[in-house]
Order: structure tokens, then sequence, then C-alpha cells
């Protein structure tokens, strides 16, 4: 073998295996992550944590069930103001607009995905909670459901306009109208995928602390009705992870736990949902 | 080409009816409607932004016959078919000058959903909605505010469509489960469903195979009698053996618009009889 092929193959080498490393670093943070999650938390979730409020400190034994039901209601809030609003605006960029006011928008809204979340938490602060004089659900849902309109915009966005051409044609030559063409068949071609997309943006900001710190605040105790500040399993890892006491550290990884699987349950039904095919025929 | 002479008798009188409205009725043509114009386009010139797309086209359909329009790719045979029944209006920057009359009423003045109803319209591939075979008949339908069900009106549009046999067990399916062949029926009993007076077919078979491309020829025959049909084809062999009279169009221009037993056997246009016999297109 000459030397310049010896230096080729050794180059070749050398990349491959350089590629090969990051991918693994890639996947296995991942798998770091889960597993030290269950080995840390998983000892300590019992049934228990899922039915009762946290106990005491220096008592043995209580759950998060407050911080499990405000997070849940904190998403249902952020899907009720930010799902409507993501939606019909991708539906206008996609079929309505014309060309200068969704390059704006489409614009406006990559930017507003990239805001920190701390600082959309000052903006639900300063659009709720200054108002109402105090923390509440509410505020931290309208602060979830900001962050939650770009990604289902976009989202809705571009699963509209893969909706091919041929089903407007045809919608239009049955006499619909541009809005019965939309309503009638292109979105429920599209439904698949923008559900898809409304669940990934949800499950993305389950896991957001930073707008809730000041907004639903938090509590040791239930919530009742939405006009009171809430527990939130993100601010409860904050919280307990950064306490001084042993126990707390560990409830905060078991927390952590059933944060994560939330998201990761959520994931998988999103893809398995997914790989059943698109409504319409691909060609 | 031999396929097309027994269809002679009839397109020679209807196409007559075309270019002459007095002509008297043969015996043969007792068909309600027979020997009238369904539709008069009448000196339209098209643009698609700067680019004129046809130019000064005049020509008329009979009612109840097959009408054809052939010509090499880009002649604007499918723009005329679109103007018909409004379809270029979905285009951004579209314009058309000049008449369309459906019944004698200029079809710029009627509203476009109404248009459409009465002239419906399938196209190159089939284009099935996402949904159910019933649903997808039902549609024209249900656009138009009738809820519940539809049961006799589906049918009825699946068996002119000749679809009814392959799918009444199954019709609640995907309209995605059926072959190319039955989809482009269903597509046709989708449109029939509203009981249009005018069927457009922009190159209806050209995704299909010869098997399914006949099942459709022998549904435009079982058609003629209720409904006007205008067929746009690359197939010159399909147009002589489906229709009653042939507009042929090269850049945008009507070169020739005569009766199919005439037009390919003795075009009276050079440019027809070159593209006939394949000397270019």
């Amino acid at each position: 073998m000459s030397a310049r092929l010896i230096w080729r193959k050794s180059l070749n080498v050398a990349m491959l295996s350089l590629t090969g490393v990051c991918v693994l670093i890639t996947v296995s943070v991942l798998f770091f992550i889960l597993g030290y999650l269950v080995y840390n938390g998983g000892k300590d979730l019992s049934w228990n944590f899922f039915t009762h409020l946290p106990a005491p400190v220096g008592e043995v034994g209580g759950g998060m069930a407050n911080a499990i039901l405000g997070s849940l209601k904190l998403l249902l809030l952020a899907a009720l103001f930010g799902v409507p609003i993501g939606l019909l605006g991708g539906v206008y960029l996609a079929e309505f607009g014309g060309r200068t006011i969704p390059f704006v928008v489409r614009y406006t809204a990559d930017l507003l995905n990239g805001v920190p979340s701390i600082v959309i938490g000052i903006f639900a602060y300063a659009l709720v909670v200054m108002p109402m004089h105090h923390f509440s659900t509410l505020a931290g849902g309208v602060a979830l459901g900001i962050m939650v309109i770009p990604t289902v915009l976009r989202n809705t966005e571009s699963f509209l306009t893969d909706v091919p051409p041929s089903l407007r044609e045809g919608a239009f030559a049955m006499g619909a109208n541009k809005w019965k063409m939309v309503a009638t068949v292109v979105l429920p071609a599209a439904s698949r995928g923008i559900l898809t997309g409304v669940l990934l943006a949800l499950a993305r900001v389950a896991g957001e602390t930073a707008p809730l710190l000041f907004t639903a605040f938090g509590n040791r105790f239930w919530s009742p009705g939405w006009n009171q500040p809430t527990s939130s399993l993100p601010v409860v890892i904050y919280t307990y992870a950064t306490g001084p006491y042993e126990d707390w550290h560990r409830q905060a990884w078991a927390a952590g736990l059933v944060l994560l699987g939330l998201v990761l349950l959520t994931n998988i039904l999103v893809r398995a949902f997914l790989t059943r095919g698109t409504a319409y025929e691909r060609t | 080409m031999s396929s097309a002479f027994p269809l002679m008798a009839n397109s020679g009188a209807a196409a007559a009816s075309s270019t002459d409205r007095t002509a008297e009725h043969t015996p043969a043509m007792t068909t309600s409607g027979a020997n009238t114009l369904r539709m008069k386009v009448t000196k339209i010139n098209f643009y698609y932004g700067k680019n004129h797309a046809l130019h000064n086209v005049s020509m008329d359909v009979a009612t109840n016959r097959v009408t054809a329009m052939i010509g090499p790719s880009g002649c604007g045979k499918s723009t005329l078919l679109r103007t018909l029944n409004r379809m270029h209006e979905t285009l951004r920057h579209t314009r058309l000058e000049g008449e369309i009359a459906l019944d004698g009423v200029n079809i710029l003045t009627l509203d476009v959903t109404r248009l459409r109803r009465m002239v419906g319209m399938v196209f190159q591939k089939p284009n099935p909605f996402p949904k159910s075979i019933y649903e997808n008949v039902a549609y024209g339908l249900r656009i138009n505010g009738h809820k519940g069900r539809l049961d006799d009106s589906v049918e009825k549009s699946l068996r002119r469509a000749a679809l009814w046999d392959e799918v009444k067990d199954k019709l609640h399916k995907s309209a995605y489960a059926l072959s190319g062949g039955q989809q482009q029926r269903l597509c046709i009993a989708r449109a029939l469903a509203v009981d249009p007076e005018v069927l457009l077919l922009d190159e209806p078979c050209s995704a299909l195979d010869p098997v399914n491309t006949a099942k459709i020829e022998e549904l435009l025959f079982e058609l003629k009698p209720t409904c006007t049909l205008v067929i746009v084809t690359h197939n010159m062999q399909q147009a002589a053996r489906v229709s009653d009279s042939t507009a042929f169009m090269l850049n945008g221009d009507l070169i020739e618009f005569s009766p199919t037993g005439h037009m390919f056997t003795t075009p009276s246009d050079p440019r027809t009889e070159a593209y006939i016999t394949g000397r270019f297109g």
C-alpha cells in the first residue's frame, strides 16, 4: 500500500469514529439522565406519591398529588389559551395569507419561540398577576399558553401546506368556497399531524419552570379552582432539589422521573400515532 | 382508430348542431335536449399573468354529447376546460376575457358555487377526499347543507358511475382502499351526486391502465344520454372512440373544431392532419 492510500484509509477511520462517538454521546446523555432518574427516583415512587399531599419535613411518606394535578391543570389551561390561537393562526398563514403578512407573522412566531421562558413569565406576571394582585393557576396557564402558540402555529401551517393541491381543487370543483374547502377537506386531511404538533408542544412546556415561578407560584396544599396559587411538578422539583433536606432531594428525583415519564409517554404515543400514516395518499 | 367509425352515425349530426343551430333533428337523435347547445364559448382570451394562453377561442358544446379536446402539451386545452366552470379563478393572476354561456346565461354572472354544481369536474389524477367512500359521494350534498343519511343519492350516483357493485359492501371504508381506476370512478360519482348538467373531464384516464381506461370510456357512453361531457385527452384514439365532436388546439389557438368523424378522416387544416398522423406532438 502506498503512503497515500494508508493516509486516506486512516483518515476515513478517524472521521468515522469521531462522528460515531458524537452520536454515542448524544444518545447516551438521554439514557444517562433516564437511568440516573430511575435509579434515584424509582425507589421513592409509590402509590402514595400519586395520591397524597406532601408530608411536613421530618415525616416519612407523603406525595405530590397536588403538584401532578396542578401540572395537568396548567397544561389544560395552556391548551385552551394557546392551541386555538396557534391553530387558527396557522390556518390563516397556510390558506388565507398573501405574501408579506405571512412572512412577518412567521418571523415573529419564530422570534417568540426563541424568547427565554423567564421573560414570558414576566409578561404573564404583568398581564395577569399584577391586575389580580395574587398568583394563580390562571396566570401560569396563560404563561404556558403563550409558549405553546408559536410551536402550534408553525406546525399547523406546515402540515396544512403539505396537503396536496389536488384535494383543494377537488373541493373547489364541487362548489365549496374557500372556508368550506379548508374546514371539510384540508383540516381533516392534516388533522393527525396537527394533533401531533399540539401534543409535542404541550409536552415541551410541561417541563417549564421559570414562567411558573412568579405566576402559578407554588402551594403545599390542594389548589381549588383556577384562582389560587398552585403547585406544579417542575417548580416542586426546583424547590425540593435546592432545599436543605435529604428526603426532599429524594422526592425531587421521584418527581423528575414522573415528569419525564409523562413527556416520554406523550412522545411515544405521538410517534405511534404518526407512523400509522397520513390521512391522504402521498405520491 | 378503426374503433372510431361505428360511433360516427350520430356524431355528424351532433356536431353539425354545434356549428349550425338550425340543423334538422335526425331520427336517431330523440334524446331530449339533443341538437341544442349546452355551452357556448365566444371569443375568449385567457391570460396567466402576462402569458396569453388562449387566443380568441370560440367553441360550442352540444347538449348530451361528448366533446373532446386534443392537442400537444401546453396547447391550452386544459386551460379552456377549466374556464368552463371558472376553476381558473382558484389561481392567482389569471384573467378571462370574452363570454362563456351555459344554457344561454353568461357563467361569469352566476354564483360560482351554483355554476360548479351545474358544471362538475373530474381531474387527471384521482383525488378522492380522505373520507369514506360514502362521504366522498355525499360531499357535494353535505356542503350544500344536507345533514344525516343520503343513502339513496349515494347509491344512485355510485350506480351511475358503475361502481356500486364493487363498493356496496364497504361504503364506510376509506376511499384510499380502492384501486386507482375505482378511485377515478368514485370521483366521477362524487361529481354526479349533485346532478350536474355538464361534466368536465381533464385527462381522466392518463393515470389508469388500459382495462380501467376502457371502463371509464364505457361509462362515458352510459352517461351521455343524461349529461353533457367535455373531455380533454392526450390520447387521440380515445378522442376518436368516445367523442362526437373534437377540438384540436395548438399554442392557444383553436385550429379546428369539427365532428370527430371528419376530424380523423378528412381534417381541413394541414396542422390537424400533421398532429393526428403523428408528425408532431
